[in-house]
């Protein structure tokens, strides 16, 4: 008793490091995240181009979110009057076109790769090499893609293809709607599935082994192992890659705006946050929409924020399992 | 009987090899998948623009690896003289990502560690906050950012893109985890014992413990910091030469309207990703166990 009374006093007294440690931190969190964010909630009640210090309270989002019939006669430009809706709905069809591309692979991989009865060599060299496109700069990928599906005759595929008597005049991949927003995707998955496969990976090696050995004398087959065994243990990994893989997928920005030639980005890829970019990034910027946006895509991210914690509280179980 | 069994089992044992085969094989695709348009690109950049032209599926390398090289580092008449330049490129991301590594990765921990070895009133609030901070990216505060930093003139400036990797929560998060895993407490107790300061006990006692946290962390930092194209695009509004990075120059080579020359244009997209290819071969093992470490959260 008297031992503990003395150790949490003399714990007190370094209470001042405590803080100082912790101080810079909070400064340049409060300097740069915490101001820009009362910033834009600020802005986001304000005007645009025409009337940037005119207070217009809620009329931002509701524009955004609902439209309005005087919007034809707001004069800041078509830019402004871009429905926010097509951008978000371009941002989800392009996340999840991508996710289940992304999922399916990994998910397969990471089921053969903790496979202890059928082993596949190299599987160290394997992860090295599926994680690779996670690293490299999203403007070379971009490049690299926009190379590859050049519209011309010297894009790559567009060459092979001409060369090998596969089309007979080069395909404008860029200009066709779904068919640059699959690419994209694709190019999403590209970079994505190996880090997505190590996480499933490090989720299905906290399952104890002797759980397999019994389902696998019990005469389970392997897929019903995978359904009855894998999958429930890996539930909360699973949501966490979700969650996160959406909220990332809902700023999705690198990608889309890069694939471009040209002096602007490409219309079929407008994201959400292209959206947002491009309304205060303009000479004449709309910092009222933009920030109303981001608004927005801040309160979606919270909600989803809220549910991967949900999970992780209950994840806790098999983790502990995990260490013993 | 026992033939019966035998037989059996080198069926099972054939049917383990055979799907042992087939999926080495899928493996093998899609390292192919992985690897190839890399591949392509530094092919290319060895090819001169009219081989490109005629066939731009290459798979071994040409002979004009020099003449594009002499191209692309003209700065006064080569084809991208003025969008790109490969040393002030690699030097402006170079600066970038050093100094977001260094701040991020030092802060980090010393946040890390005031909150696990010190107990205070703000304690588990601070912590909670950081926990809750850890989903929001960046983008949703970018235009009350860009505005800000505007009125107090920090645009066009390093400033805004280095100082902010001060404020981590993922690599605090996972600094946390890491201490609470692997950091013993005693150290701390029995360094101030020997009548060492608090700072140097984290300087001197910590750091050196903390080390392999700091390299995993360190390298997604770099690497994080190095291939941004976001923030240096919003922040340097002006987008002068001097001091764009090397993401933007990138972006301005693809995006020129006339194509001037493929080979050299191939070069530099593979010149711009050729120092993080390297960086991660040589510290691969550690990279992918790192992910694995950083991301499974409790």
């Amino acid at each position: 008793m008297a031992g503990s009374g003395t150790k949490s006093h003399k714990l007190v007294s370094y209470a001042k490091y405590g803080y100082m440690f912790i101080l810079p931190f909070f400064i340049v969190y409060g300097f740069f995240m915490v101001w820009p964010f009362i910033n834009t909630f600020l802005l986001s009640l304000k005007g645009n181009s025409n009337n940037p210090t005119d207070w217009v309270g809620f009329q931002n989002y509701k524009w955004l979110l609902f439209g309005d019939a005087e919007k034809g006669r707001f004069s800041a430009g078509s830019v402004a009057q871009k429905a926010f809706w097509s951008d978000f709905g371009t941002t989800l069809i392009l996340w999840i076109g991508n996710f289940i591309v992304q999922i399916v692979l990994s998910l397969l991989l990471a089921v053969w790769f903790s496979d202890a009865r059928i082993k596949i060599k190299g599987t160290g060299f394997f992860k090295v090499v599926m994680y690779l496109p996670n690293i490299i700069m999203a403007a070379s990928v971009a490049a690299m893609f926009l190379m590859f599906f050049d519209s011309n005759k010297y894009g790559i595929v567009n060459s092979l293809a001409l060369n090998m008597g596969w089309f007979t005049d080069p395909y404008p991949f860029l200009d066709n709607k779904w068919v640059i927003r699959i690419i994209v995707m694709l190019i999403q998955a590209w970079l994505w599935f190996g880090n997505t496969m190590l996480l499933l990976l490090s989720g299905i090696f906290g399952i104890d082994p002797s759980i397999y050995e019994a389902a696998s004398i019990d005469g389970a087959s392997g897929s019903t192992t995978f359904f009855k065994i894998t999958m429930p243990i890996l539930k909360p990994i699973f949501i966490y890659v979700v969650i996160t893989s959406l909220i990332g997928g809902l700023q999705m920005f690198d990608i889309p705006y890069l694939m471009h030639t040209g002096a602007t980005y490409n219309k079929y890829l407008e994201t959400a946050a292209i959206y947002i970019y491009q309304n205060f990034h303009a000479s004449m910027p709309n910092y009222g929409f933009s920030a109303a946006a981001s608004m927005i895509m801040f309160v979606i991210t919270l909600a989803l924020g809220f549910v991967v914690n949900r999970f992780n509280t209950d994840s806790t179980a098999p983790k502990k399992k995990k260490k013993a | 009987m026992a033939d019966a069994y035998n037989s059996s089992s080198s069926a099972y044992k054939r049917m383990i090899m055979t799907h042992s085969i087939i999926r080495f094989i899928v493996c093998i695709l899609f390292t192919l998948i992985c690897i190839i348009p890399l591949w392509i690109i530094f092919m290319n950049a060895t090819r001169s623009s009219g081989e490109i032209s005629k066939n731009g599926f290459a798979l071994i390398p040409g002979g004009s690896l020099v003449s594009n090289w002499n191209k692309l580092s003209d700065n006064t008449a080569g084809p991208f003289a003025t969008v790109f330049n490969l040393w002030i490129g690699y030097r402006n991301s170079l600066i970038i990502a050093l100094g977001c590594t260094v701040l991020s990765v030092f802060f980090s921990g010393l946040t890390a560690y005031g909150l696990t070895v010190y107990q205070f009133k703000l304690r588990k609030f601070a912590t909670a906050f950081i926990l809750a901070i850890l989903m929001i990216p960046m983008q949703v505060v970018s235009a009350g950012f860009i505005d800000f930093m505007i009125k107090i003139h920090w645009v066009d400036n390093y400033v805004p893109l280095i100082v902010p990797a001060i404020a981590a929560p993922s690599t605090v998060f996972f600094m946390l985890q890491y201490m609470q895993s692997s950091f013993p407490l005693d150290i701390v107790e029995a360094a101030r014992i020997d009548g060492s300061g608090e700072v140097r006990t984290f300087m001197q006692i910590a750091l050196p413990i903390l080390k392999p946290a700091f390299a995993v962390q360190a390298i997604f930092c770099f690497v994080g910091a190095w291939n941004n194209y976001y923030t240096p695009s919003i922040i340097l509004l002006s987008n002068n030469f001097g001091q764009r990075t090397m993401s933007m120059m990138v972006q301005s080579v693809v995006s020129l309207d006339k194509v001037i020359d493929y080979g050299v244009q191939y070069l530099a997209i593979g010149l711009s990703i050729l120092p993080v290819i390297i960086i991660y071969l040589i510290l691969s093992k550690f990279i992918v166990k790192g992910i694995a470490l950083g991301a499974v959260k409790g």
